[in-house]
């Protein structure tokens, strides 16, 4: 299935929570879907059988500005095709439901996406950091990130 | 013998004893630089590489740098560590190793102590070894030490019962326990060593691969009294970093160093007048001086330890269980058979 | 030195049945700096947490800092050992952002670098998997063989083990005029020697007592937890990019997809993943003959080096098949000559995450065992 039917099943099934779907050459297509009913489209997204994605490839965290990103690559080893998921959430306020018990790819990767950029993903069972140290303030790959001045009587910037 | 030979040169009783003890030490020693030097080389061409080849000529003074590394480096004890019991471990272990050495017989001349149960007081001794193991896994106050110690007595222990099996059927076929006699027995050219039937009839043939499975299982299980991979896992350097010599360092590991090459001495020098007829030359009455005799043995035992070594590098380890169950379900049950019939043909005979 | 200190040790709060053990950040066979903390119960593992980030340089961070080329030293870092292989998957996510298309004898030379590098990965995957089994031998001779390897990827980048070579739209450097012999010579080479680690250590009865039946990963769950690479082949499960997504031209290569069949005992135990690797030496092989008689001789490596590396708005995903598994970078880009941002998704930080999983229940020796099965390198987990 292209990204295109693969949009308008999503639309169809979940209505407005899939907000928009961008296809540009020679970016990958993306859809962009809301938080508040993303556990049940990534639940439908692994049960459906024309849909069938097995295998959460990337869970990234980006940076937009104004807007914190969350982005899914998912991939289908039966049908083989790919679709891309954007959750865009606030700056203050970053909560995603966590699709860790979906695809247990997403544990470690959204452990890595609290440690780097700060969104909570709710239900994860152990959202800890993991890639810093357990008690690092701050959060690195955030635009507006100061380094801080020292760690534990250590100096940080070298 | 050799105590009355050493008397006779020197008057005085505690001197020529001193002198009895010390010569074994002085033979220990000398050997356990050629077997360091023997390991690091025959390990090197087996890994198709060249080994120490800069300290003296060709590598030769390795094993002097190593003694010499060894002592002056600083002597650590860890602080929670039970200190009578730590410092007491190595040379434990050491004296286990070092009192089997009573009773080799390097030729029917040359025995410190000739005593009629020398078979038995060998084997007795050498499990004093496993306290100085225990003794320093625990001691250490480390986890991965515990562990090492743990393993060590399951395997040492059980690795003991098909030896001593192997070790009964010679003694049952030799009809005695003195270690010189065991060697006068096998006197002849080399079909009557052990290995081969011993001296007997020449329809002993039908009984030589039995004679060779009870000495394939002595050399299986000294292996792994010895802690030699394949059955190094109380030593076992991927896993649990050293075992149960994790925590020590300078003199007191060179003592497990040392310990562990006189074991293999010792067992090596069971093997080779067990099976292979001890101090006699192969040829019968040929090149059977009585200088030559030691030569012999020597070189019969630093066969065996070269077997040894060469098996430490080529073969990986097994696990613990593993281990329990060739011992107990595969070494055990092939010894008694052995044993049967073994003594079926003395009574043949 | 200090004055003397009593430890005290609090007795009420021993449990005396599972014991926790740290098998620390220094360690001869965790591979790196992998800190784990295993809870045993006597011999049998019964949980395990894995602790990383003791190798972490956020280079994606640094990368929000530096032009698109200069990344490329940064990203040779992550899986130190099959560097060009890194390189790869980046530099073709900007090609394809930018819509460059490289010349003939760069795609070609890029190939038999890769399947090189390969090669050299799994042999040092095979030796240190030995190697935790106490094998020490196999190690030598397979770090012998890889020099071979080294010599040649040394004459043509300048770097044994970092190379710093792609570039977008071709390479640094063009070949020498004895590099197809030459390659030819370590080919016969390589399938002269490996079939002795046959024999050494993958048929030893004692090998195969440590590994078969040991870490079994079922296919689901390997699926599940993101596995790519040998973990997800030796499981059964027949997916290779260079088969299934075909990138670069890799359609024009003959070569088999190797799968684990659980020979020597269950399909997804150790055994089976070490014998995929194994079997993927002898396949590069097969490549690196056919990419040697088709590479054509004449052309610039260079030509298509564009003078400006600036790659216009957009987002791309874009992957390739790692030795370890699938190697995958999102690149972000708002047009300017710096990324807005670069995640690299790394085959190692999947492939460890499924540790706890198939590892509860075996003995402590086998999650030794099952670690180096996973072959992972803590450049990559940690970034």
């Amino acid at each position: 299935m292209t990204a295109n039917e693969i949009y308008e099943k999503l639309k169809s099934q979940f209505g407005e929570s899939i907000l928009e779907f961008t296809d540009e050459a020679p970016s990958d297509p993306f859809i962009v879907v809301q938080s508040n009913k993303f556990f049940d489209i990534c639940l439908f997204l692994r049960d459906d059988e024309t849909l069938a994605f097995d295998y959460l490839v990337n869970l990234s965290s980006v940076d937009y500005g104004e807007k914190l990103a969350a982005v899914y690559h998912f991939y289908s080893l039966t049908f083989k095709h790919r679709i891309v998921l954007k959750v865009f959430v606030p700056r203050d306020n970053p909560k995603i439901p966590s699709v860790e018990t979906i695809w247990r790819t997403a544990d470690w990767h959204e452990r890595e996406a609290y440690d780097m950029m700060g969104i909570i993903f709710e239900g994860h069972h152990n959202l800890i950091r993991i890639l810093n140290p357990y008690d690092w303030e701050g959060y690195p790959l955030r635009k507006d990130y100061q380094t801080p001045e020292e760690y534990h009587g250590m100096k940080v910037p070298y | 013998m050799e105590y009355n030979f050493i008397h006779s040169l020197i008057d005085n009783t505690i001197l020529a004893i001193i002198l009895i003890t010390l010569l074994p030490l002085g033979f220990v020693v000398i050997y356990a630089l050629i077997a360091i030097l023997g390991e690091l080389k025959i390990a090197s061409f087996v890994q198709e590489r060249l080994g120490p080849m800069r300290t003296g000529w060709k590598g030769t003074m390795q094993p002097v740098a190593e003694v010499v590394k060894l002592l002056q480096k600083e002597d650590i004890t860890p602080d929670a560590a039970d200190k009578p019991l730590f410092n007491l471990a190595p040379f434990l272990m050491f004296a286990g190793a070092f009192a089997g050495f009573a009773v080799i017989p390097f030729s029917p001349f040359f025995i410190p102590a000739n005593i009629e149960l020398g078979l038995f007081y060998l084997f007795a001794i050498g499990s004093l070894a496993v306290i100085g193991l225990v003794m320093g896994g625990w001691a250490s106050n480390n986890k991965y030490s515990l562990l090492g110690a743990m393993r060590s007595v399951a395997q040492i222990i059980s690795y003991e019962v098909p030896a001593a099996m192997a070790i009964l059927t010679v003694a049952m076929m030799a009809n005695s326990l003195n270690l010189n006699e065991i060697s006068a027995n096998q006197s002849g050219w080399f079909w009557n060593w052990y290995i081969f039937g011993g001296p007997g009839p020449i329809w002993k043939i039908f009984f030589i691969p039995f004679t060779i499975g009870i000495a394939l299982i002595y050399l299986v299980s000294s292996l792994a009294e010895t802690n030699r991979t394949p059955f190094d896992i109380p030593e076992g350097e991927s896993e649990i970093v050293a075992g149960y010599h994790t925590e020590y360092s300078g003199m007191k590991f060179a003592m497990f160093f040392f310990a562990e090459y006189a074991n293999m001495f010792i067992v090596a020098s069971i093997i080779s007048y067990l099976f292979f007829g001890g101090w006699n030359s192969p040829f019968g009455d040929f090149l059977n001086y009585w200088w030559m005799q030691p030569i012999w043995f020597i070189l019969k035992s630093f066969f065996f330890v070269f077997v040894a070594i060469w098996l430490r590098w080529t073969l990986p380890r097994l696990r613990v269980d593993q281990l329990m169950y060739m011992s107990w379900k595969v070494l055990l049950p092939m010894s008694f058979l052995c044993f049967l019939v073994l003594g079926i043909y003395m009574m043949l005979i | 030195m200090g004055e003397k200190r009593k430890i005290e040790i609090d007795y009420s709060q021993l449990d005396s049945e599972r014991m926790r053990l740290n098998v620390g950040p220094q360690h001869p066979s965790t591979h790196g700096v992998l800190r784990l903390e295993v809870e045993l119960d006597g011999e049998i593992v019964t949980d395990v947490v894995p602790h990383i980030g003791y190798l972490h340089r956020c280079f994606e961070k640094h990368a929000e800092n530096m032009e698109y080329p200069q990344v490329v030293p940064y990203i040779d870092r992550m899986d130190y050992i099959s560097s060009m292989n890194n390189e790869w998957p980046y530099i073709m996510g900007i090609e394809k952002l930018m819509g460059i298309k490289v010349p003939e004898k760069v795609e070609y030379l890029r190939v038999i670098v890769a399947e090189l590098n390969r090669i050299a990965n799994h042999q040092i995957a095979i030796a240190t998997f030995g190697l935790d089994a106490g094998a020490f031998t196999p190690l030598l001779w397979l770090f012998r063989d890889r020099e071979y390897i080294l010599a040649i990827l040394e004459k043509l980048s300048g770097g044994r083990l970092l190379y710093n070579y792609f570039r977008v739209g071709g390479m640094a450097n063009d070949i020498y005029p004895t590099f197809k012999e030459e390659v030819l010579d370590v080919v016969k080479q390589i399938r002269k020697t490996m079939p002795e680690i046959l024999d050494l250590l993958i048929n030893n009865k004692i090998f195969i007592d440590r590994t078969a039946n040991v870490g079994i990963l079922p296919a689901d769950v390997a699926i599940n937890y993101g596995c790519t690479g040998p973990m997800l082949r030796g499981s059964g499960v027949n997916y290779d990019l260079r088969r299934t997504e075909p990138y670069s031209i890799y359609d024009r290569f003959d070569f088999e997809v190797q799968v684990g069949k659980g020979e020597m005992g269950t399909v997804g135990d150790c055994w089976d993943r070490n014998i995929v690797r194994y079997r993927e030496v002898l396949e590069s092989c097969k490549i690196i003959e056919q990419a040697v008689q088709q590479m054509p001789t004449e052309g610039d490596i260079k030509e298509a080096i564009p003078k400006k590396v600036r790659a216009p708005k957009g987002e791309i995903y874009c992957k390739a098949e790692n030795p370890k598994g699938e190697l995958g970078f999102y690149i972000v880009s708002d047009g300017k000559n710096n990324p807005y941002r670069i995640k690299a998704r790394a085959t190692s930080f999947n492939n460890l995450s499924v540790l706890p999983e198939i590892s509860k229940g075996y003995m402590f020796a086998d999650l030794i065992m099952i670690l180096g099965s996973i072959d992972i390198v803590l450049g990559e987990v940690d970034r």
